[in-house]
C-alpha cells in the first residue's frame, strides 16, 4: 500500500498541492484526475522524491519516503513513466530498456522478453535509436523502460497525451495487463473517460485539493464529473 | 624540404596532437554532462605538471607518474565540488565564470606556491630514450612516438566504455536528460564525479607527454595549450569524443606544420582563426551531435 497523507508542495511561491490524502492499495489501478495545473504532476514528482513536499508524508508499506533520494526510492520498487515519454532519442530500444533496470544487478534476460512480449513492436525495433520511434511506440518504450525496474508500483503522467484514440486504447489495454500482472498502477490523466473506466479509484483533484473521490465505476456516472470531465 | 625533415615534423605533430587530444577530451566530455566549458582545465592540466616536478624528485618513476595521474585527479575533483557542484541549479554561465575564476586562482596559486620561474620538467629516461632513423635524420624520443599511440588506445578505450558499459550508459543518459536520468535512479552528482576523474586523469597522461618534451613548466603554461585544446573540442564537435580526439591531432599538426615552414609567429593566431572560421563555418563542428529529437 503506497500511502500519501495531508501532502502540501509548493514552488515558485504557489502551492501546487494542499493537503492531499489517498492511497494505493496493492494490486490495484487508482487514478488521480483533474485539468491542467490542478497539481497532479506535483503529487507524482513528490512521490518519486523529484520535489521535497512542505510538508505531509508519503509512505510505502508502512515506509516514510519522504526525504529519501530518487535513487533509493527507485531501488523500493516505485517507477514514474514521465510526462511526455522521455525516451533517450540516440539511444536504441534496447539501451532504453536496460536503462530503466538501471538500479538492479540481477540478470535481465527474462524481463527483456517480458517487455518485448507485451509490446511486439518494440522487439521489431529494438536496435533502431529510440528518438525514431513514433510517439505511440515512445510511449510503450516509456512504459516499458519502467517495467524494467521491475516496480512494484508504477506511476504514469499522462501516458495518452497526444495520442491517436486507437494507440489510447491500446495503451489503456497495456495498463490493464500490467495490472494484472501483479504491478499496482497510479495513473494520472486528463482523458477522464479513459482514465476511470480502468481504475478500481478515482480522485478528483482541483487546485491542488482532492474534491471527489470513489470507485471509477461510480465517479464516471456522477453528474459533476461528468460535466466538468467528461463533457 | 626533405622527406626526413617532413617526417620529423610529422612525428613531433601527432606527439603534440596526442596530447591535445587527450586535454581536450576532457573538455568534451565535462561540456557533454554540464553544458558548460571547463576554463580550469587548462591549469589543471599546468598543475599537473609540478605534481610531476615534485613526485618525481621523491619516489621512481613507476610510482610517480600514478601518483601525478591521482593527484591530478583529486584536484579535479575538489574543484568540481568546491566550484561547480553548488551552482548545479544556475545559470551555465556563472558555473564558467566560476571556471575562468578557479583558472586564475590556479594559475596565481602557482605562482605564489611553484614561483613565476620556470622549472624544469623531470626527465625521465624510459621516456626520453631517442631512436634516430635515416643515418640521424630523423630522430624522436620515445615519448613522440608513445603520446599519439597511447592516446588512440586510451580513446578507443574511452568511447567503449561509453558505449558499452552501464557506466558509460548512464553517462550519455545525463548528457542528454538529466531529469530522466535521474528517475531511473542514476546519480547525476556520482555520474559528474565520475565524468571529472577521466577528464582529469586523460589531461594528466596529456600532461606527462606534453611537458616531457617540452622541459619546462611555468604557471601559464597551461593556459595558452588549454585555450588551443578547447578549440580542438569545438573543431571536433564539442560533446563528441571522437571529434576531440581528431580535433586535437588537426590543431596539433597544424601548429607543428606553420612552425616549420618558418612562421612559427603565426602558429597561436592560426589556431584562434581556426577557431573564428569553425564557429561561422560549422558551429557544430565535424561530429557534433545533431538533433534528432521527435515528440
Amino acid at each position: 500500500m503506497l500511502k500519501v497523507e495531508h501532502l502540501s508542495v509548493s514552488f515558485g511561491g504557489i502551492q501546487a498541492v494542499r493537503d492531499v490524502t489517498f492511497s494505493v492499495p496493492d494490486g490495484e489501478i487508482v487514478t488521480l484526475i483533474g485539468a491542467n495545473g490542478a497539481g497532479k504532476s506535483t503529487t507524482l514528482r513528490t512521490i518519486i522524491g523529484i520535489q521535497k513536499p512542505k510538508s505531509g508524508s508519503v509512505k510505502f508499506h508502512d515506509e516514510e519516503l519522504v526525504g529519501l533520494p530518487i535513487n533509493e526510492i527507485v531501488r523500493r520498487g516505485i517507477t514514474l513513466v514521465p510526462e511526455g515519454r522521455h525516451v533517450f532519442p540516440d539511444m536504441t530500444v534496447q539501451e532504453n530498456l536496460k536503462i530503466g533496470a538501471y538500479m538492479r544487478k540481477d540478470s535481465l534476460t527474462d524481463d527483456l522478453h517480458w517487455v518485448y512480449d507485451l509490446f511486439p513492436r518494440l522487439k521489431e525495433r529494438s536496435w533502431q535509436a529510440a528518438g525514431t520511434l513514433s510517439g505511440g511506440e515512445q510511449q510503450m518504450l516509456a512504459v516499458g523502460r519502467a517495467l524494467m525496474a521491475k516496480p512494484k508500483v508504477i506511476m504514469m503522467d499522462e501516458p495518452s497525451l497526444g495520442l491517436a484514440p486507437l494507440i489510447v486504447k491500446g495503451i489503456f489495454d497495456i495498463i490493464k495487463e500490467i495490472n494484472r500482472q501483479g504491478v499496482t498502477v497510479l495513473l494520472i490523466e486528463q482523458n477522464a473517460n479513459m482514465a476511470l473506466r480502468t481504475a478500481h479509484m478515482g480522485y478528483v483533484l482541483e487546485t491542488g485539493r482532492i474534491t471527489m473521490s470513489g470507485p471509477g465505476k461510480e465517479l464516471l456516472v456522477n453528474e459533476e464529473v461528468k460535466k466538468a470531465y467528461l463533457g | 624540404m626533405s622527406v626526413a625533415y617532413f617526417l620529423q615534423q610529422l612525428l613531433n605533430g601527432l606527439s603534440l596532437g596526442g596530447a591535445y587530444a587527450l586535454i581536450a577530451i576532457g573538455y568534451t566530455m565535462v561540456y557533454g554532462i554540464l553544458r558548460m566549458i571547463n576554463f580550469a582545465h587548462g591549469d589543471v592540466f599546468m598543475m599537473s605538471a609540478y605534481f610531476a616536478i615534485y613526485a618525481v624528485a621523491v619516489m621512481p618513476w613507476y610510482v610517480a607518474l600514478p601518483v601525478v595521474v591521482i593527484s591530478t585527479i583529486i584536484l579535479g575533483v575538489v574543484i568540481e565540488r568546491v566550484a561547480y557542484k553548488p551552482l548545479r541549479a544556475a545559470p551555465r554561465m556563472s558555473v564558467m565564470i566560476s571556471a575562468i575564476g578557479v583558472a586564475y586562482l590556479l594559475e596565481n596559486l602557482a605562482n605564489y606556491l611553484f614561483t613565476a620561474m620556470p622549472k624544469s620538467y623531470p626527465q625521465i629516461d624510459i621516456l626520453k630514450r631517442v631512436y634516430s632513423f635515416a643515418d640521424g635524420a630523423v630522430t624522436v624520443s620515445r615519448v613522440t612516438l608513445l603520446a599519439p599511440i597511447l592516446t588512440i588506445i586510451l580513446a578507443v578505450a574511452l568511447v567503449q566504455l561509453i558505449n558499452h558499459t552501464k557506466l558509460g550508459m548512464a553517462m550519455r543518459a545525463c548528457a542528454k536528460d538529466q531529469d530522466t536520468a535521474r528517475i531511473m535512479g542514476i546519480q547525476v552528482d556520482t555520474i559528474v564525479t565520475m565524468t571529472f576523474i577521466i577528464g582529469c586523469g586523460l589531461a594528466a597522461i596529456g600532461s606527462i607527454l606534453y611537458f616531457t618534451d617540452r622541459s619546462t613548466v611555468q604557471p601559464y603554461s597551461g593556459s595558452l595549450p588549454g585555450l588551443k585544446c578547447f578549440v580542438a573540442a569545438v573543431l571536433g564537435g564539442i560533446g563528441s569524443i571522437p571529434g576531440a580526439v581528431i580535433g586535437g591531432f588537426i590543431v596539433g599538426i597544424c601548429q607543428i606544420a606553420i612552425t616549420a615552414a618558418g612562421y612559427s609567429v603565426f602558429s597561436d593566431a592560426f589556431t584562434f582563426v581556426l577557431l573564428i572560421i569553425i564557429l561561422l563555418a560549422r558551429p557544430s563542428g565535424l561530429l557534433g551531435e545533431k538533433a534528432t529529437d521527435k515528440v
